[in-house]
This record gives C-alpha cells, sequence and structure tokens, in this order.
C-alpha cells in the first residue's frame, strides 16, 4: 500500500479512529488502526469489540493494499506535523513496517497483519432513517449527563433511545437516568423510524457520536436492531453494540402531580447556585432552597467551613417551602435550560422535583433532593 | 555493650558474650539478659501478647495449665488463637478448626469471649499510655508504641520503661508478650516475632541491612500469597533481590507497593506511630457450617452480615461510600468486589441491596465456604444517606422501617425484631 493524503484531512480521520481505541488494552491489534486504501480513497476502522468506527477520507492511492499500525502512536505524528503538509503513508507488508514520510520527516512504525484486525460482524438493521444532526445532538447532548456509572446497574449506563407517546403523538425520545436525576428529551419522530426496537447506547458510544453531528444541517443516516444500532454521515460510520439489559420503566417516575410552581431565570439561578455552593466541605455539596411568596433564598450551611446565602427573586405563589438539593445536579439541569426560564414542579421536600424550559414538554427533567 | 535485665531492671554494662555462655543479670543472677549496642537509643517498639485468646482462657481456668487449648469458633471455623502446647503440635492460628483437631485431637476448644478479651485489651492499653501517648493499636493483643524523647520524664531509656510493661502485665494481668525495639514500625514489628514467647528483640541501625538481606520479603506485614506470587514472578524472594532493583522499576510493576518495598528493602520505613488511627472500613464475615451454593441460604448469611456491619457503623456514628463483598470459594480462592455509592450509607438494607447486587454479577455458582461484607471510605453518618433513589420508590418506607426497629430494638435486645431473610 501507498496513498498521499493531505494531513489536515489525515488528522480528522486518525482522531476519530484513536478515540475510539482504549488506552489500556490486552489485545495488541486493538491498539491498531486498519487502513484500507482502494481506488481514490483511504478507510481507517479502529474498534474496541463494542465500538466500531470508520472513517473514509479521498487520498491519493498509489498501490492499492492495507494494513493495522498504533493508532495513538500515528494520531500523535500526524498531530505534530506542519500544517498543510503532503503525508505519504507507504506499508511493507513483509518487512511488518508503515513509513510515514512528510516534508524531510521520516517515521518507520511497527504493523499488525490486517488478517488479525477484528472486523465487527455486519447485521441486519430492522430500523433505518434519517434525521438532521441538529436533532440528534440535542436529544443526545441534553440527556447525557444524566448517564448513570454505577456498574451494577449496567443497563444505566446509557442513553434508551426509543419510540414513545408524546403530548402530540409518536415522538423518538431519549432518556438517561442514574437514579438521582433523568433527563427525558423528545423530538419529531423522523419517517421510517416508527418501528425502531427501544435500544440503550452506551455512553462512549454517545460520546464519539458527538462528534458527527457537528454540522447542523447534515443527515445522519440512522439504523437500529434489538443488538447495534449504527449512526452514519458520508465520510464516517459509527456502529456499536447496545447495552443488553431492560432499561426501567421510568415513566413511572416521572412527577404528574407536583403543583407547586416556580419560574426563575435559568442563568441567575444557576450563578446562584454555584456561589453559595463554593463553601460546601461535603463532596455532595448540599443546597438548601427556602420558597416564600416570589422569593427564593438559596443556602449552605457547612459547619466545618463556613455558610452563604444568597437571595432570588422569582414567580412563587405557593405555600413556603424548604427542600435540598446536590449543587451539581442543581447546575447540571439548569444549564440545559436556553431560551427561556427554568420551571420547577416541587411537591414536598422528599419527593423527586420537576424542571423543564417554560411549558415545553419536550425536555422534562427529574431531580430527587437531600435531606439538608 | 548496653544491657539489661528484664527481671530486675538492672542496666550494666556488658562484655561482648562468649561463646555457647549466656550472659547473666551482675545484680540478680538472671539469665534474661537484653544486650544491644544501640539498646538505650532506640525508640520505636511493637508490643505482642503471647497468644492471646489462650493466656487469658489458661489464666482464668487454672484446670487448662498444660493443656493444649485453641481458640476458635464451630466445627467449619477457623483457629483464632492456639496456646504454645497445641502450636508444638503444628496448630497455628487461621488454620482450619478440623485441621487442627486433626493434629490435636486432646485440644481443648474454647468460643472466644470477645467481651472479655477486649477488657483486658483496654487494661494493656492503660499500661501502654502510661509510657507514652503515641500508642497505636493494631488489634486487641498487638500495639506499635512510640517512645522517642520520653527519656527524661520517666527517668529511663525506653527500653527498661518497655521490659517493666512487661514485667507489670505479668504481675498485675497474669499475661505475658513479646517486645520488638528498633528504629521504625516495620522492623519492630519483624522483631517482636523473632524470639516469641516472652521475647525482647532488638534490631538496630547498624545491623539493620545485614539482617534483612537473608531474609524472605514476604515476612512484610501486609504480603499475602497473591503478593508473593506477584513477587516470585519478578524473582523477588529475598530482600537482597529487592535491593537489586531500582524504585523506578518497582513502582511501575508494583505501583504504590513498588515504592514501598523499595524503602522497606533499605530498612526504611517513615510511617509514624498514629495514637487513634481513624478506623478505615468496617466489615463482618462468617464461615459456614458447611460449603454452600444455595442461594437461599447465601442471601441469608448476606443479610445477617449486613445487618451486623450497619448496626457497627451505626454505633459509630459512620457510613461508607464503598461497599465490598468477600467470598471464598470451596478451594479456599478469595473473590472480593467492590462498588462506589454515590450517596453514602450506614443502612443495613442499602448495604444489603448493594452486596446482593454484586453477588448476582459474580457469574460464579460456587460452593462457596466463607462469606463477608464490608463498608468502607468511611465519612461521618451526617453526610450519608441523604437522597433518596428515583429508580427505587420503596427505599425510603424501607429506610424508615428499619430505624423504627433500630429503636424496638435497642430498648427490647437485638433479637426483639428480626427479619424473615434473617432466618434463613
Amino acid at each position: 500500500m501507498k496513498i498521499s493524503i493531505e494531513r489536515g484531512t489525515l488528522l480528522k480521520a486518525v482522531a476519530q479512529a484513536q478515540s475510539v481505541v482504549e488506552r489500556r488494552n490486552t489485545i495488541p491489534i486493538l491498539a491498531n488502526v486498519l487502513i484500507e486504501a482502494e481506488g481514490d480513497q483511504v478507510q481507517f476502522r479502529a474498534t474496541d469489540l463494542d465500538v466500531e468506527v470508520v472513517d473514509k477520507a479521498p487520498a491519493q492511492v498509489e498501490r492499492a493494499g492495507a494494513t493495522t499500525v498504533a493508532a495513538t502512536t500515528l494520531h500523535e505524528i500526524v498531530r505534530k506535523l506542519p500544517d498543510g503538509a503532503l503525508v505519504t503513508l507507504t506499508a511493507d507488508n513483509a518487512a511488518g513496517r508503515l513509513t510515514v514520510e512528510a516534508g524531510r520527516s521520516n517515521f518507520s512504525l511497527a504493523t499488525l497483519p490486517k488478517e488479525d484486525f477484528p472486523v465487527m460482524a455486519s447485521s441486519e438493521y430492522q430500523s433505518n432513517f434519517s434525521a438532521p444532526a441538529a436533532v440528534l445532538r440535542r436529544l443526545f447532548d441534553k440527556s447525557k449527563f444524566a448517564i448513570s456509572t454505577e456498574e451494577t446497574r449496567y443497563y444505566l449506563n446509557g442513553v434508551y433511545m426509543h419510540v414513545a407517546d408524546g403530548e402530540t403523538g409518536k415522538v423518538l425520545r431519549c432518556v438517561a437516568t442514574d437514579g438521582h436525576r433523568l433527563a427525558r428529551i423528545d423530538a419529531d419522530l423522523p419517517g421510517g423510524a416508527e418501528d425502531m426496537p427501544g435500544v440503550i447506547v452506551p455512553r462512549k458510544t454517545v460520546g464519539e457520536l458527538r462528534k458527527l453531528l457537528e454540522d447542523d444541517d447534515m443527515q445522519i443516516a440512522v439504523s437500529v436492531s434489538e443488538t447495534k444500532v449504527r449512526f452514519a454521515t458520508p465520510d464516517i460510520t459509527l456502529t456499536s453494540k447496545v447495552i443488553d439489559g431492560t432499561f426501567p420503566d421510568y415513566s413511572r417516575v416521572i412527577p404528574q402531580n407536583n403543583t407547586r410552581r416556580m419560574e426563575v431565570d435559568a442563568a441567575d439561578f444557576a450563578k446562584a447556585v454555584d456561589r453559595v455552593a463554593t463553601v460546601s466541605s461535603e463532596r455532595s455539596r448540599a443546597v438548601k432552597m427556602q420558597l416564600d411568596q416570589d422569593r427564593l433564598v438559596l443556602s449552605v450551611n457547612a459547619p466545618d467551613s463556613g455558610a452563604a446565602e444568597e437571595e432570588l427573586a422569582v414567580a412563587y405563589d405557593d405555600e413556603r417551602l424548604e427542600i435540598g438539593f446536590n449543587a451539581k445536579y442543581l447546575l447540571e439541569i439548569a444549564s440545559q435550560v436556553d431560551r427561556e426560564n427554568a420551571v420547577f414542579m416541587f411537591n414536598s421536600s422528599g419527593d423527586p422535583t420537576l424542571m423543564r424550559e417554560g411549558n415545553d414538554q419536550s425536555a422534562v427533567y427529574v431531580v430527587m433532593p437531600m435531606r439538608v | 555493650m548496653q544491657a539489661l535485665c528484664r527481671d530486675c531492671l538492672t542496666q550494666f554494662d556488658a562484655p561482648e558474650a562468649a561463646p555457647g555462655r549466656a550472659r547473666r543479670c551482675p545484680s540478680c543472677a538472671s539469665p534474661r539478659v537484653v544486650a544491644h549496642a544501640e539498646l538505650f537509643d532506640l525508640s520505636i517498639a511493637h508490643m505482642d501478647c503471647d497468644a492471646f485468646y489462650a493466656s487469658v482462657e489458661k489464666r482464668d481456668n487454672p484446670e487448662l495449665a498444660g493443656k493444649p487449648v485453641i481458640i476458635g469458633g464451630g466445627r467449619r471455623g477457623v483457629v483464632s488463637t492456639a496456646c504454645y502446647v497445641a502450636r508444638i503440635r503444628g496448630v497455628h492460628s487461621a488454620m482450619p478448626m478440623f485441621q487442627a483437631l486433626k493434629l490435636c485431637p486432646d485440644a481443648v476448644v474454647i468460643r472466644p469471649r470477645m467481651e472479655v478479651y477486649a477488657a483486658v485489651s483496654r487494661q494493656i492499653r492503660a499500661m501502654m499510655e502510661d509510657l507514652t501517648p503515641a500508642v497505636e493499636p493494631l488489634s486487641l493483643d498487638e500495639a506499635f508504641l512510640d517512645l522517642t524523647g520520653t527519656g527524661k520524664l520517666h527517668g529511663a531509656p525506653p527500653a527498661v520503661m518497655l521490659a517493666r510493661l512487661i514485667r507489670r502485665m505479668k504481675d498485675e494481668l497474669g499475661l505475658t508478650g513479646s517486645i520488638g525495639l528498633s528504629h521504625n514500625k516495620f522492623l519492630a514489628k519483624v522483631a517482636s516475632d523473632l524470639d516469641k514467647p516472652r521475647g525482647f528483640s532488638v534490631i538496630g541501625r547498624a545491623e539493620t541491612a545485614d539482617f534483612l538481606r537473608d531474609r524472605p520479603v514476604r515476612m512484610i506485614w501486609g504480603i499475602g500469597p497473591a503478593a508473593q506470587a506477584a513477587l516470585d514472578k519478578a524473582g523477588i524472594r529475598t530482600f537482597a533481590d529487592l535491593l537489586r532493583w531500582e524504585q523506578r522499576d518497582l513502582q511501575a510493576r508494583f505501583g504504590t507497593m513498588g515504592e514501598r518495598l523499595y524503602h522497606l528493602a533499605r530498612g526504611q520505613d517513615r510511617r509514624r506511630v498514629v495514637a487513634n488511627a481513624p478506623m478505615k472500613s468496617i466489615s463482618n464475615e462468617t464461615t459456614f457450617h458447611e460449603d454452600t451454593g444455595d442461594a437461599d441460604i447465601l442471601d441469608g448469611h448476606l443479610w445477617r452480615m449486613a445487618e451486623k456491619v450497619s448496626d457497627r457503623a451505626k454505633a459509630k456514628g459512620l457510613a461508607g461510600r464503598v461497599v465490598v463483598l468477600k467470598l471464598k470459594r470451596a478451594d479456599h480462592s478469595l473473590l472480593s468486589r467492590r462498588v462506589a455509592l454515590r450517596d453514602a450509607t450506614q443502612m443495613a438494607d442499602r448495604l444489603y441491596r448493594s452486596a446482593r447486587a454484586l453477588f448476582d454479577q459474580l457469574g460464579d455458582p460456587g460452593p462457596y465456604r466463607l462469606l463477608g461484607v464490608g463498608l468502607a471510605e468511611l465519612c461521618p453518618e451526617a453526610e450519608a444517606d441523604k437522597s433518596g433513589d428515583l429508580l427505587d420508590p420503596g427505599a425510603a418506607r424501607r429506610s424508615g422501617a428499619e430505624r423504627a426497629a433500630d429503636e424496638i430494638r435497642k430498648r427490647f435486645g437485638a433479637d426483639a425484631i428480626l427479619k424473615g431473610r434473617a432466618l434463613r
């Protein structure tokens, strides 16, 4: 194999590949990226056996062929090459070496045979549809903060993407929760997605997917089966196994009868929470909210380190209420709000609280209070 | 050479001992003399009672004198202490009871009376605290003492005060112990084990390197079978083997243990003797009457252990951020799993559920011979159990029930109210 490729194009492709590769792994071939050149195109493939990414880029192919080489090393080299350089990759499969040349730089890297590279088995997808990048970005960006890291409840280690009944008919819905907070985000159901099976998209895949969604108008081809999910742009294909488990029935978690309504400017609220939480010494950083007629007092009382209090004007017209939350959880949900005011719906100090943006039901957050 | 009579506490200057002839005290002619060039300069000590539980039993029941006595639980339990008579027959602590009884069929087996031992331990602790405030107990029957700078106060060097402590334990409590005296904790602990029972061993700075060179590294406290196997693989058996390694390489291969090994190999240990070292974990374990893989039976044990750990945590006002599950298979191999909680807990219910989730994910059918549950990364209870679980709406109710049950047990005894699960 011998190809020449522009440094910027190469960097983009290799960067995507090396981020899929696990830093610490025991199978040497999994640290490598598979490079395949044919026609006027070169393809970079990397996997951790759960997620696979394939990135295509235009190149001058002098001699078709394939090889595998350490993804992080290749990425580091390309990253350090000068902008605009033309990079030549030459594989010598007999010697087990890949030469990387650019200007006066020359590198020789150890390779492993392409036959050893595990290519993810292709499968039948039950549902194929396409959705604008902006729509998918909103679904995953607004829900991913609530993904759990708890290994004993592995079925919470991802975003549950499924078809659900929304206010105005069927919607494409993403839900994530770790038992302390929950995010439920809806989007109009794209044509062709009606029969999509519900799948739990793993945390890592959600992170990798994000890189495909930068361009608002890009149409992303989505394919879903019971065991796999695939997201593709014309250049990049991301295939992932889904988490084999049952996502809990989240609908009973979302409070329906919380009647005490507080409306507040989300940015002001977040800044105030952040300020008072500074004095908290505990890991959980509990913040107390004290609600009276159109008035919110945020306070932290940490016997070891100090106390803080801040008053905020809000719209609230109900009985006095005192309720505590983890400051981090409040900041996370408040940061999801970007157009209107944040609306909190409380019940009692021990019950889950609901938050949404204005009256928009398409993005709903639930937070569990804590004892303060 | 500096010398001390351990019976009459006379300090004297002893000449180099003639080969084959034991030194004797010039004042009382006792042969129990300890002599060492640095004897009166060293101040870090380790005190270890001799066969503590067994000695207490023998003291309290003179009929046991001269008989082999084993302290341990049940047919299936392990030996927790064997008296020296039983040790001559090959019995040692941590040995399975059936094996001990095979070696020593006439042994008197006594169930441990922990409250009694704890009370005696407190008496010994008080005696040690008369010597120095820097007493760090490792268990009921052993402790580190740092006597640095106490010479002026007591009018005698640390060695004398330690010999006096042992004499006092014998006179007032009828118990014997061994002393290790050196310049750091590691060597003091090694020394106390050199000359048991009723020993007094000294490792000075000058001979540290010679002393360690050909000794096996497994004598380091905390090097268990697993660490031993890893060291064997690297070809490290003795301290001399360790000395050949660069600090960097040891660290790369063994992590933080590697760094510690590097210093220990050179006889260096900078850990201080800390009184009231904060508790690091709370755990309970049980060895079954017979090996079992029965999920229901194991579930019962899981609950009882969780409840015991929870009771102890509540009594101490502590909670933990990490739940640990420990199992020993029939072939004695260990299995250990841990999970970090987002919200620390001291509640038996949450402890049990977390341990149960770990158990369910083992994918190992057993059979097992031992099960343990523990709480680690402890914190004050005020920081624990502060938020509920969205996905487990019943948790708040169960936690309320547990608090109520605790109140009932406080008033009417531990058995006043039990979960059905506890009877399995």
